[in-house]
């Protein structure tokens, strides 16, 4: 099976005064229909690698690659109106805070309407049918009452779950979840990755998953397999399971300095960042 | 000695009343955590002591001084705050050394600059960093700033509203080390609000589980790390927490 995404040194650069500054370094990969974490600290450069994949990387930025290509299609040479036609439909992405990412002045069966209706024509009560299927399917027990709701008036873990059904109501083959559950508490976190799993599970091909994240446990438990981002390079790759045995003392450090439930050390090692920042 | 202790205290914004009957007692020195999902009145416990939640019937005594609910003086002087969110609890438009000096001028406290660079160096920030803005430092280097602006009074209780919560785990590890050192340093007395377990085995001494505004269980963290706490939330709280990390 041909993989679902092929990325080839992917580099992502800003202009400073100082000259240009790569944020994302020469980063390959390929996806099929599995679940890829992305881990690393803020400024590794793993948001931008998730927004280079949809182009949704604004001037001054700029992304350049050897080879970015979704499903047989070339994204480097798509313009901006055959990439309105990718994104959301093929390859939607959910953001990091249901707060700042949802519109205040749609209600949320409106908002997600929105997303399905965007790319296809329906009858309005096929539509309300689908919108109110797919807030069951994320665990949302009245749909027809939330979905009159507006953003502010549902919680935080209720938010993300909305912008997760919005985000899956396309069908779309790629899913690019940005930090989805970082804005969230852990009882709510495991609700919400429980959800996202069911679906990328459940629909009958399967789906393609990248999961963007700080927390390095939270991606070992679930995802297949890890990359790990430092200064915009891959620093380690292997399976999640193997993440306990990582080579790199950038990762190593990473997991030692998490502090554990049955916790004995007086004091956390801490990265020292000299080790290994050559450039 | 018991440095802070609260008796029946409900407290309400408006007409709903967020917690029920909150009974703590920690003692001078000590280092105790409130745990609980959002929604469940841990922080707003904190704000009440803090003087930002002023709607509450019950006691809260700091050294054997009852508290009242409007802004005291002689409290901030034994009692200070530090948020979540750095990005969000800093002012935008005034240096490290504003936001460091505004106790001072307020509490009418001389020796400003060599106090402003005593506590900075203490929290393990360089003397070039004292006249940047915010937004020029880092998210680590914020949450110091704002540990430094709690610590200018000398106070000798801290609350920490989730302190680390909005910080990569490489600078968690760095802002815990740091409030572990101060602790032990200035013998200080924390009060500390998360939904993080692994962090209150690193730095607690004793613990509190919270649930729809009510302490359901009040433990010591060794009970914690044998996983031995009895309430079935904690518990379940506990079991969530121990298969997020593995």
């Amino acid at each position: 099976m041909n993989p679902l995404l092929e990325i080839e040194n992917l580099r992502v650069t800003f202009p400073t005064p100082r000259g240009d500054l790569e944020v994302v370094r020469g980063l390959s990969f390929t996806l099929g229909r599995e679940r890829l974490g992305i881990v690393g600290e803020s400024g590794s450069g793993k948001s931008m690698t998730g927004r280079s994949i949809l182009k949704l990387v604004r001037a001054p930025g700029r992304v350049t690659a050897d080879r970015l290509t979704f499903d047989g299609i070339d994204l480097l040479t798509r313009s901006e109106r055959q990439m309105r036609a990718i994104r959301g439909a093929r390859i939607s992405m959910v953001m990091q805070d249901p707060k700042f990412s949802l519109n205040p002045v749609m209600t949320i069966g409106e908002q997600i309407a929105e997303a399905l209706l965007t790319h296809q024509r329906l009858p309005r009560r096929e539509v309300n049918n689908r919108v109110f299927t797919m807030l069951e399917s994320v665990r949302i027990a009245d749909p027809e009452r939330v979905a009159k709701l507006y953003p502010h008036e549902v919680s935080g873990g209720m938010g993300q779950r909305v912008m997760i059904a919005m985000m899956l109501i396309p069908e779309p083959d790629l899913l690019i979840a940005d930090e989805p559950t970082s804005a969230l508490d852990v009882s709510v976190q495991a609700q919400v990755l429980d959800i996202i799993d069911e679906l990328v599970k459940r629909k009958g091909k399967g789906m393609g998953l990248i999961f963007i994240s700080h927390d390095l446990n939270l991606v070992s438990s679930y995802c297949d397999r890890i990359l790990v981002m430092n200064t915009g390079e891959v620093v380690e790759e292997c399976k999640a399971g193997e993440l306990m045995n990582a080579t790199h003392p950038y990762t190593r450090g990473l997991i030692a300095s998490i502090p554990r439930l049955d916790e004995t050390r007086n004091e956390l090692p801490v990265l020292d960042r000299s080790a290994w920042a050559t450039k | 000695m018991t440095a802070l202790s609260l008796k029946n205290l409900d407290i309400s914004y408006g007409d709903v009343q967020i917690t029920h009957d909150v009974n703590l007692e920690i003692a001078d020195g000590e280092s105790f955590a409130l745990v609980g999902e959002s929604g469940s009145g841990k922080s707003t416990v904190l704000k009440a002591i803090a003087g930002l939640a002023p709607e509450w019937t019950g006691e809260i005594n700091v050294f054997g001084k009852p508290r009242s609910h409007g802004i005291e003086r002689a409290f901030s002087r034994q009692c200070q705050m530090v948020f979540q969110d750095p990005y969000g609890s800093l002012h935008p438009r005034k240096t490290v050394d504003a936001t460091l000096g505004e106790a001072l001028t307020i509490h009418g406290i001389g020796d400003r600059s060599a106090r402003i660079e005593e506590v900075m160096a203490s929290v393990g920030l360089d003397r070039k960093f004292r006249f940047r803005f915010p937004h020029q430092l880092s998210g680590g280097q914020r949450q110091r700033v704002a540990i430094a602006r709690a610590l200018m009074l000398k106070p000798k209780v801290l609350l920490l509203d989730e302190p680390t919560s909005a910080l990569d785990v490489s600078v968690q590890a760095e802002i815990l080390n740091l409030l572990k050192r101060l602790r032990q340093e200035q013998n200080l007395t924390f009060l500390m609000v998360t939904h993080n377990l692994p962090v209150v085995s690193f730095l607690c001494d004793r613990l509190a589980v919270m649930r729809q505004g009510r302490i359901v269980e009040v433990a010591d963290v060794a009970d914690l790390k044998r996983g031995d706490l009895k309430d079935p939330y904690s518990r379940e709280l506990m079991h969530i927490s121990a298969a997020h990390a593995n």
